[in-house]
Protein backbone atom coordinates (compact mmCIF):
# COMPACT_ATOMS: atom_id res chain seq x y z
CA UNK A 1 0.00 0.00 0.00
CA UNK A 2 1.41 3.60 -0.76
CA UNK A 3 2.00 6.00 1.82
CA UNK A 4 -1.10 7.82 2.88
CA UNK A 5 0.13 9.57 5.59
CA UNK A 6 3.13 10.28 8.18
CA UNK A 7 3.24 11.08 11.95
CA UNK A 8 6.11 12.06 13.87
CA UNK A 9 6.76 12.41 17.67
CA UNK A 10 9.62 14.16 19.56
CA UNK A 11 10.58 15.78 22.62
CA UNK A 12 14.21 17.27 24.25
CA UNK A 13 16.08 18.23 21.04
CA UNK A 14 13.38 17.50 18.83
CA UNK A 15 13.53 20.62 17.11
CA UNK A 16 17.42 20.03 16.26
CA UNK A 17 15.82 16.66 15.11
CA UNK A 18 13.34 17.93 12.64
CA UNK A 19 15.79 20.18 10.82
CA UNK A 20 17.09 17.08 9.69
CA UNK A 21 14.02 15.56 8.19
CA UNK A 22 11.19 18.18 7.24
CA UNK A 23 13.54 20.49 5.10
CA UNK A 24 14.39 17.01 2.74
CA UNK A 25 11.06 16.38 2.43
CA UNK A 26 10.73 17.05 -1.60
CA UNK A 27 8.28 19.61 -2.98
CA UNK A 28 6.16 17.09 -4.45
CA UNK A 29 6.03 14.81 -1.40
CA UNK A 30 1.63 13.64 -1.80
CA UNK A 31 1.66 12.70 2.23
CA UNK A 32 0.34 14.56 4.51
CA UNK A 33 3.17 15.17 7.15
CA UNK A 34 1.40 15.48 10.93
CA UNK A 35 4.17 16.74 14.19
CA UNK A 36 3.66 16.47 17.75
CA UNK A 37 6.94 18.24 19.73
CA UNK A 38 6.09 18.39 22.98
CA UNK A 39 6.25 22.20 24.08
CA UNK A 40 4.83 24.11 27.14
CA UNK A 41 1.49 25.27 27.43
CA UNK A 42 2.04 28.90 27.15
CA UNK A 43 4.16 28.72 24.16
CA UNK A 44 2.51 30.40 21.07
CA UNK A 45 3.81 28.15 18.50
CA UNK A 46 7.16 29.60 16.85
CA UNK A 47 7.72 26.48 15.26
CA UNK A 48 5.79 26.85 12.29
CA UNK A 49 7.07 30.14 11.35
CA UNK A 50 10.14 28.44 11.88
CA UNK A 51 9.99 24.88 9.54
CA UNK A 52 7.84 27.12 7.52
CA UNK A 53 11.36 29.29 6.45
CA UNK A 54 13.27 26.01 6.10
CA UNK A 55 10.93 23.69 4.06
CA UNK A 56 9.64 23.23 0.67
CA UNK A 57 6.32 22.01 1.83
CA UNK A 58 3.74 24.33 3.13
CA UNK A 59 3.82 24.48 7.06
CA UNK A 60 0.52 25.25 9.55
CA UNK A 61 -0.69 24.78 13.07
CA UNK A 62 -2.85 22.25 12.58
CA UNK A 63 -6.91 22.98 13.40
CA UNK A 64 -9.62 21.24 14.18
CA UNK A 65 -12.28 19.38 11.44
CA UNK A 66 -9.53 20.54 8.70
CA UNK A 67 -9.26 17.87 6.30
CA UNK A 68 -5.80 16.60 5.60
CA UNK A 69 -4.09 18.18 2.38
CA UNK A 70 -1.25 15.91 0.39
CA UNK A 71 2.05 17.60 1.19
CA UNK A 72 1.76 19.74 4.09
CA UNK A 73 3.26 19.44 7.12
CA UNK A 74 0.58 20.06 10.53
CA UNK A 75 1.96 21.20 14.09
CA UNK A 76 0.09 20.11 17.00
CA UNK A 77 -0.94 23.59 18.43
CA UNK A 78 0.37 23.63 22.24
CA UNK A 79 -1.96 22.62 24.90
CA UNK A 80 -4.28 20.67 22.38
CA UNK A 81 -4.31 16.93 21.39
CA UNK A 82 -4.03 16.18 17.94
CA UNK A 83 -5.95 13.27 16.77
CA UNK A 84 -7.11 11.62 12.84
CA UNK A 85 -10.56 11.09 12.36
CA UNK A 86 -10.86 7.84 9.86
CA UNK A 87 -12.34 10.23 7.51
CA UNK A 88 -9.11 11.87 7.25
CA UNK A 89 -9.93 15.25 8.91
CA UNK A 90 -7.91 16.70 11.59
CA UNK A 91 -9.54 16.95 15.29
CA UNK A 92 -8.15 18.44 18.49
CA UNK A 93 -8.93 18.13 22.15
CA UNK A 94 -8.21 19.36 25.50
CA UNK A 95 -8.59 15.93 27.06
CA UNK A 96 -6.35 15.51 29.95
CA UNK A 97 -2.17 14.95 29.20
CA UNK A 98 -1.06 11.77 28.17
CA UNK A 99 2.70 10.99 29.39
CA UNK A 100 2.08 14.08 31.07
CA UNK A 101 1.54 15.64 27.88
CA UNK A 102 -0.13 17.90 25.99
CA UNK A 103 -0.11 16.77 22.83
CA UNK A 104 1.03 13.48 23.21
CA UNK A 105 2.62 11.07 21.05
CA UNK A 106 0.63 8.65 21.70
CA UNK A 107 -2.70 10.28 21.04
CA UNK A 108 -1.71 11.29 17.28
CA UNK A 109 0.06 8.06 16.79
CA UNK A 110 -2.79 5.79 18.02
CA UNK A 111 -5.67 7.65 16.01
CA UNK A 112 -3.22 8.49 13.08
CA UNK A 113 -3.08 3.94 13.13
CA UNK A 114 -6.58 3.76 13.27
CA UNK A 115 -7.15 5.97 10.40
CA UNK A 116 -4.45 4.75 8.01
CA UNK A 117 -3.46 1.61 8.88
CA UNK A 118 -0.74 0.41 6.42
CA UNK A 119 -0.73 3.23 4.98
CA UNK A 120 1.06 5.23 7.95
CA UNK A 121 4.74 5.54 8.89
CA UNK A 122 4.83 6.49 12.19
CA UNK A 123 8.68 7.74 13.48
CA UNK A 124 9.73 8.24 16.92
CA UNK A 125 12.71 10.77 17.83
CA UNK A 126 15.11 12.11 20.42
CA UNK A 127 13.02 12.67 23.48
CA UNK A 128 13.71 12.61 27.27
CA UNK A 129 10.45 10.46 28.45
CA UNK A 130 8.31 7.56 26.84
CA UNK A 131 5.77 9.10 25.05
CA UNK A 132 5.26 7.73 21.62
CA UNK A 133 6.16 4.04 22.62
CA UNK A 134 2.86 2.78 22.85
CA UNK A 135 1.83 4.73 19.37
CA UNK A 136 4.50 3.42 17.79
CA UNK A 137 3.27 -0.03 18.89
CA UNK A 138 0.18 0.73 16.91
CA UNK A 139 1.15 1.80 14.19
CA UNK A 140 3.14 -1.21 13.94
CA UNK A 141 -0.06 -3.43 14.62
CA UNK A 142 -2.22 -1.74 12.32
CA UNK A 143 0.39 -2.95 9.38
CA UNK A 144 1.90 0.28 9.39
CA UNK A 145 5.74 1.32 8.86
CA UNK A 146 7.30 2.14 12.46
CA UNK A 147 10.45 3.87 12.22
CA UNK A 148 12.80 5.00 15.55
CA UNK A 149 16.07 7.15 15.41
CA UNK A 150 18.88 5.35 16.26
CA UNK A 151 19.27 5.82 19.86
CA UNK A 152 23.11 6.26 20.11
CA UNK A 153 22.42 9.18 17.72
CA UNK A 154 19.78 11.03 19.36
CA UNK A 155 20.44 14.09 21.58
CA UNK A 156 17.94 11.94 24.62
CA UNK A 157 17.88 8.27 23.88
CA UNK A 158 15.34 8.26 26.40
CA UNK A 159 12.10 8.33 23.89
CA UNK A 160 13.82 6.15 20.54
CA UNK A 161 14.91 3.28 23.45
CA UNK A 162 11.17 3.29 25.16
CA UNK A 163 9.77 3.19 21.60
CA UNK A 164 12.19 -0.01 21.03
CA UNK A 165 11.41 -1.19 23.86
CA UNK A 166 7.55 -1.42 23.22
CA UNK A 167 8.06 -2.09 19.25
CA UNK A 168 11.48 -4.38 19.08
CA UNK A 169 10.70 -4.80 15.14
CA UNK A 170 10.69 -1.15 14.29
CA UNK A 171 13.08 -0.22 11.76
CA UNK A 172 15.87 2.04 13.56
CA UNK A 173 17.63 4.68 11.11
CA UNK A 174 19.83 7.68 11.19
CA UNK A 175 18.28 11.14 10.75
CA UNK A 176 18.88 11.34 7.11
CA UNK A 177 17.92 8.49 6.15
CA UNK A 178 14.37 8.77 6.97
CA UNK A 179 13.14 10.67 3.66
CA UNK A 180 14.80 8.43 1.29
CA UNK A 181 12.86 5.55 3.17
CA UNK A 182 9.65 7.67 3.05
CA UNK A 183 10.31 8.48 -0.64
CA UNK A 184 10.59 4.26 -1.06
CA UNK A 185 7.36 3.97 0.28
CA UNK A 186 5.56 5.82 -2.51
CA UNK A 187 3.89 3.61 -4.79
CA UNK B 1 -9.84 0.82 5.50
CA UNK B 2 -12.95 -1.48 6.58
CA UNK B 3 -14.58 -1.09 9.52
CA UNK B 4 -13.18 -2.40 12.02
CA UNK B 5 -15.07 -4.30 15.27
CA UNK B 6 -14.30 -2.03 17.66
CA UNK B 7 -15.66 0.61 15.37
CA UNK B 8 -18.66 -0.96 15.02
CA UNK B 9 -19.14 -1.64 18.93
CA UNK B 10 -18.91 1.95 19.40
CA UNK B 11 -21.91 2.66 17.28
CA UNK B 12 -23.64 0.12 18.65
CA UNK B 13 -22.81 1.40 21.84
CA UNK B 14 -23.46 4.76 21.13
CA UNK B 15 -26.97 4.09 19.84
CA UNK B 16 -28.03 2.02 22.91
CA UNK B 17 -27.28 4.60 25.40
CA UNK B 18 -29.09 7.30 23.10
CA UNK B 19 -31.94 4.54 22.76
CA UNK B 20 -32.08 3.71 26.28
CA UNK B 21 -30.57 7.13 28.26
CA UNK B 22 -31.28 9.48 25.49
CA UNK B 23 -28.04 10.96 26.10
CA UNK B 24 -26.62 11.11 22.14
CA UNK B 25 -23.27 10.92 21.56
CA UNK B 26 -23.63 9.70 17.98
CA UNK B 27 -22.20 13.21 16.96
CA UNK B 28 -18.96 13.98 19.24
CA UNK B 29 -15.70 13.66 17.55
CA UNK B 30 -15.19 9.60 16.73
CA UNK B 31 -11.35 9.61 17.61
CA UNK B 32 -11.38 11.06 21.10
CA UNK B 33 -14.22 9.45 21.95
CA UNK B 34 -13.02 6.03 20.97
CA UNK B 35 -10.09 7.00 23.37
CA UNK B 36 -12.08 7.70 26.38
CA UNK B 37 -13.85 4.31 25.78
CA UNK B 38 -11.04 2.73 25.04
CA UNK B 39 -9.86 3.83 28.74
CA UNK B 40 -13.10 2.79 30.19
CA UNK B 41 -13.00 -0.77 28.79
CA UNK B 42 -9.18 -1.31 30.07
CA UNK B 43 -9.71 0.56 33.94
CA UNK B 44 -13.22 -1.53 34.10
CA UNK B 45 -11.31 -4.15 33.08
CA UNK B 46 -13.40 -5.57 30.41
CA UNK B 47 -12.78 -7.75 27.25
CA UNK B 48 -14.63 -5.38 24.45
CA UNK B 49 -16.61 -2.62 24.08
CA UNK B 50 -19.90 -4.86 23.84
CA UNK B 51 -19.43 -5.94 27.49
CA UNK B 52 -19.49 -1.82 28.15
CA UNK B 53 -22.66 -1.77 26.07
CA UNK B 54 -24.48 -4.99 27.75
CA UNK B 55 -23.37 -3.55 31.45
CA UNK B 56 -25.13 0.09 30.61
CA UNK B 57 -27.98 -1.07 29.58
CA UNK B 58 -28.66 -3.76 32.07
CA UNK B 59 -27.14 -1.69 34.98
CA UNK B 60 -28.07 2.19 35.39
CA UNK B 61 -25.28 2.25 38.28
CA UNK B 62 -23.10 2.31 35.13
CA UNK B 63 -24.34 5.09 33.07
CA UNK B 64 -23.22 8.06 35.33
CA UNK B 65 -19.84 6.13 35.35
CA UNK B 66 -19.80 6.02 31.68
CA UNK B 67 -20.89 10.01 31.42
CA UNK B 68 -17.59 10.59 33.90
CA UNK B 69 -15.49 9.39 31.02
CA UNK B 70 -17.35 10.96 27.87
CA UNK B 71 -17.57 14.02 29.34
CA UNK B 72 -15.69 14.99 31.97
CA UNK B 73 -13.18 17.86 31.15
CA UNK B 74 -10.57 19.13 33.77
CA UNK B 75 -9.93 22.65 32.95
CA UNK B 76 -8.79 25.60 35.17
CA UNK B 77 -9.94 28.89 36.17
CA UNK B 78 -8.87 31.99 33.34
CA UNK B 79 -7.86 29.06 31.35
CA UNK B 80 -6.14 31.33 28.42
CA UNK B 81 -5.47 34.62 30.46
CA UNK B 82 -5.73 36.55 27.34
CA UNK B 83 -9.24 35.49 26.37
CA UNK B 84 -10.37 37.06 30.01
CA UNK B 85 -8.78 40.10 29.90
CA UNK B 86 -10.62 40.11 25.92
CA UNK B 87 -13.70 40.15 28.03
CA UNK B 88 -12.37 42.31 30.38
CA UNK B 89 -11.28 45.14 28.58
CA UNK B 90 -13.38 44.88 25.04
CA UNK B 91 -17.06 43.00 26.02
CA UNK B 92 -17.63 44.64 29.49
CA UNK B 93 -17.54 48.21 28.46
CA UNK B 94 -21.12 46.77 26.09
CA UNK B 95 -22.18 45.13 29.09
CA UNK B 96 -22.05 47.78 31.78
CA UNK B 97 -24.58 49.45 28.89
CA UNK B 98 -27.57 47.00 30.11
CA UNK B 99 -29.32 47.14 33.45
CA UNK B 100 -29.71 43.73 33.71
CA UNK B 101 -27.93 40.54 31.84
CA UNK B 102 -27.77 36.91 31.34
CA UNK B 103 -24.78 35.18 31.13
CA UNK B 104 -24.77 31.52 29.73
CA UNK B 105 -21.82 28.74 30.54
CA UNK B 106 -22.63 26.19 28.10
CA UNK B 107 -21.00 22.75 28.87
CA UNK B 108 -19.65 24.14 32.36
CA UNK B 109 -18.42 20.82 33.01
CA UNK B 110 -17.09 21.29 36.94
CA UNK B 111 -17.08 25.07 36.86
CA UNK B 112 -14.18 26.44 36.37
CA UNK B 113 -15.17 28.84 33.71
CA UNK B 114 -18.69 29.76 35.44
CA UNK B 115 -16.32 30.61 38.24
CA UNK B 116 -13.76 32.44 36.51
CA UNK B 117 -16.61 34.68 34.84
CA UNK B 118 -18.19 34.92 38.23
CA UNK B 119 -14.77 36.86 40.08
CA UNK B 120 -14.21 39.20 36.79
CA UNK B 121 -18.01 40.39 36.66
CA UNK B 122 -17.70 40.94 40.80
CA UNK B 123 -14.28 42.67 39.73
CA UNK B 124 -16.25 45.04 37.08
CA UNK B 125 -19.45 45.58 39.29
CA UNK B 126 -21.15 43.91 37.09
CA UNK B 127 -22.02 40.71 39.83
CA UNK B 128 -25.09 41.94 41.00
CA UNK B 129 -27.22 42.88 37.63
CA UNK B 130 -25.98 39.27 36.30
CA UNK B 131 -27.66 35.88 36.21
CA UNK B 132 -25.49 33.41 35.28
CA UNK B 133 -27.00 29.47 33.91
CA UNK B 134 -24.36 26.91 34.25
CA UNK B 135 -25.53 23.85 31.65
CA UNK B 136 -23.98 20.43 31.62
CA UNK B 137 -25.61 16.90 30.54
CA UNK B 138 -23.48 15.18 33.22
CA UNK B 139 -25.42 15.56 36.65
CA UNK B 140 -22.13 14.49 38.74
CA UNK B 141 -20.52 17.59 36.79
CA UNK B 142 -22.92 19.89 37.85
CA UNK B 143 -22.77 18.92 41.52
CA UNK B 144 -19.63 19.32 41.21
CA UNK B 145 -19.72 22.94 39.77
CA UNK B 146 -22.40 23.97 42.36
CA UNK B 147 -19.80 23.00 44.78
CA UNK B 148 -17.32 24.99 43.59
CA UNK B 149 -14.08 22.70 45.53
CA UNK B 150 -11.16 22.45 43.58
CA UNK B 151 -7.69 20.65 44.61
CA UNK B 152 -5.55 23.15 46.61
CA UNK B 153 -3.07 22.27 44.46
CA UNK B 154 -4.43 23.83 41.35
CA UNK B 155 -4.77 27.04 42.96
CA UNK B 156 -1.63 28.20 42.17
CA UNK B 157 -2.06 27.94 38.44
CA UNK B 158 -5.16 29.49 38.68
CA UNK B 159 -3.67 32.30 40.74
CA UNK B 160 -1.42 32.88 38.25
CA UNK B 161 -3.88 32.74 35.32
CA UNK B 162 -5.97 35.28 37.40
CA UNK B 163 -3.26 38.25 37.69
CA UNK B 164 -2.60 37.06 33.79
CA UNK B 165 -6.21 38.13 33.04
CA UNK B 166 -6.23 41.35 34.49
CA UNK B 167 -7.85 40.45 37.66
CA UNK B 168 -7.53 43.05 40.52
CA UNK B 169 -9.03 41.69 43.37
CA UNK B 170 -6.71 38.70 44.74
CA UNK B 171 -8.28 35.59 43.87
CA UNK B 172 -8.06 34.11 47.60
CA UNK B 173 -10.75 37.16 48.82
CA UNK B 174 -12.80 34.84 46.54
CA UNK B 175 -12.66 31.13 48.41
CA UNK B 176 -11.20 29.57 51.93
CA UNK B 177 -8.78 27.29 52.48
CA UNK B 178 -9.55 24.00 53.89
CA UNK B 179 -6.98 21.12 54.26
CA UNK B 180 -5.91 20.35 50.33
CA UNK B 181 -8.87 21.78 49.08
CA UNK B 182 -10.29 25.53 47.84
CA UNK B 183 -13.77 26.46 48.75
CA UNK B 184 -15.03 28.91 46.50
CA UNK B 185 -17.81 31.52 48.17
CA UNK B 186 -21.38 30.71 48.29
CA UNK B 187 -21.82 34.46 47.49
CA UNK B 188 -20.32 34.05 43.93
CA UNK B 189 -22.90 30.88 42.88
CA UNK B 190 -26.01 32.49 44.69
CA UNK B 191 -26.39 34.70 41.29
CA UNK B 192 -26.54 31.09 39.07
CA UNK B 193 -28.89 28.82 37.96
CA UNK B 194 -27.69 25.71 37.30
CA UNK B 195 -29.07 23.42 35.29
CA UNK B 196 -29.41 19.75 33.18
CA UNK B 197 -29.13 21.27 29.37
CA UNK B 198 -28.24 19.32 26.18
CA UNK B 199 -26.61 21.73 23.51
CA UNK B 200 -27.35 18.06 21.39
CA UNK B 201 -31.18 18.06 22.18
CA UNK B 202 -32.23 20.71 23.90
CA UNK B 203 -33.51 24.19 22.60
CA UNK B 204 -32.46 27.16 22.94
CA UNK B 205 -31.55 29.28 26.26
CA UNK B 206 -33.10 32.77 25.86
CA UNK B 207 -32.11 36.18 25.66
CA UNK B 208 -28.52 35.96 26.75
CA UNK B 209 -25.89 38.60 26.55
CA UNK B 210 -22.78 36.47 26.55
CA UNK B 211 -22.35 32.89 25.77
CA UNK B 212 -19.09 31.43 27.10
CA UNK B 213 -18.59 27.95 25.78
CA UNK B 214 -15.13 27.20 25.59
CA UNK B 215 -13.39 23.36 24.33
CA UNK B 216 -17.02 21.81 24.01
CA UNK B 217 -17.40 22.43 19.91
CA UNK B 218 -13.73 20.68 19.85
CA UNK B 219 -15.72 17.11 20.90
CA UNK B 220 -18.70 17.53 18.51
CA UNK B 221 -18.41 16.40 14.52
CA UNK B 222 -19.22 19.47 12.00
CA UNK B 223 -22.88 18.59 11.83
CA UNK B 224 -23.64 18.81 15.38
CA UNK B 225 -21.31 21.94 15.62
CA UNK B 226 -23.75 23.44 13.04
CA UNK B 227 -26.57 22.57 15.18
CA UNK B 228 -24.56 24.05 18.12
CA UNK B 229 -23.66 27.06 16.39
CA UNK B 230 -27.29 27.77 15.22
CA UNK B 231 -28.99 27.76 18.90
CA UNK B 232 -26.14 30.43 20.46
CA UNK B 233 -27.31 32.53 17.53
CA UNK B 234 -30.87 32.12 18.43
CA UNK B 235 -30.09 32.17 22.10
CA UNK B 236 -28.09 35.75 22.05
CA UNK B 237 -29.91 39.39 21.88
CA UNK B 238 -28.44 41.59 19.01
CA UNK B 239 -25.20 42.35 19.61
CA UNK B 240 -24.28 39.98 22.10
CA UNK B 241 -20.77 37.89 22.75
CA UNK B 242 -20.14 34.57 22.07
CA UNK B 243 -16.84 33.48 23.51
CA UNK B 244 -15.72 29.60 22.19
CA UNK B 245 -12.13 27.77 22.60
CA UNK B 246 -8.66 29.15 21.61
CA UNK B 247 -8.61 26.17 18.99
CA UNK B 248 -12.28 26.26 17.97
CA UNK B 249 -13.73 28.67 14.68
CA UNK B 250 -16.79 29.47 13.31
CA UNK B 251 -15.54 29.72 9.70
CA UNK B 252 -16.96 25.96 8.75
CA UNK B 253 -20.35 26.83 10.44
CA UNK B 254 -23.20 27.26 8.19
CA UNK B 255 -24.84 29.64 10.48
CA UNK B 256 -21.04 32.00 10.54
CA UNK B 257 -23.25 34.68 9.57
CA UNK B 258 -24.99 35.04 12.74
CA UNK B 259 -21.99 36.33 13.79
CA UNK B 260 -19.51 39.12 13.45
CA UNK B 261 -15.85 38.77 14.78
CA UNK B 262 -15.43 40.82 17.90
CA UNK B 263 -12.01 39.70 19.41
CA UNK B 264 -10.84 37.66 16.27
CA UNK B 265 -7.38 36.40 18.46
CA UNK B 266 -9.38 35.68 21.33
CA UNK B 267 -12.44 34.03 19.16
CA UNK B 268 -15.49 36.30 20.78
CA UNK B 269 -17.85 36.89 18.04
CA UNK B 270 -20.73 38.98 18.19
CA UNK B 271 -24.33 38.43 17.46
CA UNK B 272 -25.33 40.38 13.87
CA UNK B 273 -28.23 42.35 13.97
CA UNK B 274 -30.28 40.43 10.83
Amino acid sequence: MTLQAVVIGTSAGGVQALSQVLPRLPADFPAPVLVVVHVPPKQSNSLVDLFAAKCRLPVKEAEDKEPLAPGTIYFAPPDYHLLVEACGTIALSSDEPVNHSRPAIDVLFESAADAFGPGLAGIVMTGANSDGAQGLRAVYAADGQAIVQIPATAEVATMPEAALTACPDARTMALERIVPALEAMIA
Amino acid sequence: MSESIEDIEIQLLLDAVYRHYHYDFRHYARASIKRRLLQARSQWGYDSISDIQSAVLHDESILPKLLNFLTVQVSEMFRDPSYFRALREKVVPHLRTYPSLKVWVAGCSQGEELYSLAVLFAEEGLFERTIFYATDINPAALRAAQAGIYPLDRIQLFTENHRLSGGHSSLSDHYTADYDRAVFSKSLRERTVFSDHSLVTDAAFGEMHLISCRNVLIYFDRELQDRVVGLFGESLVRGGFLGIGSKESLRFSEHADMFAEFVREERIYRRSSQ
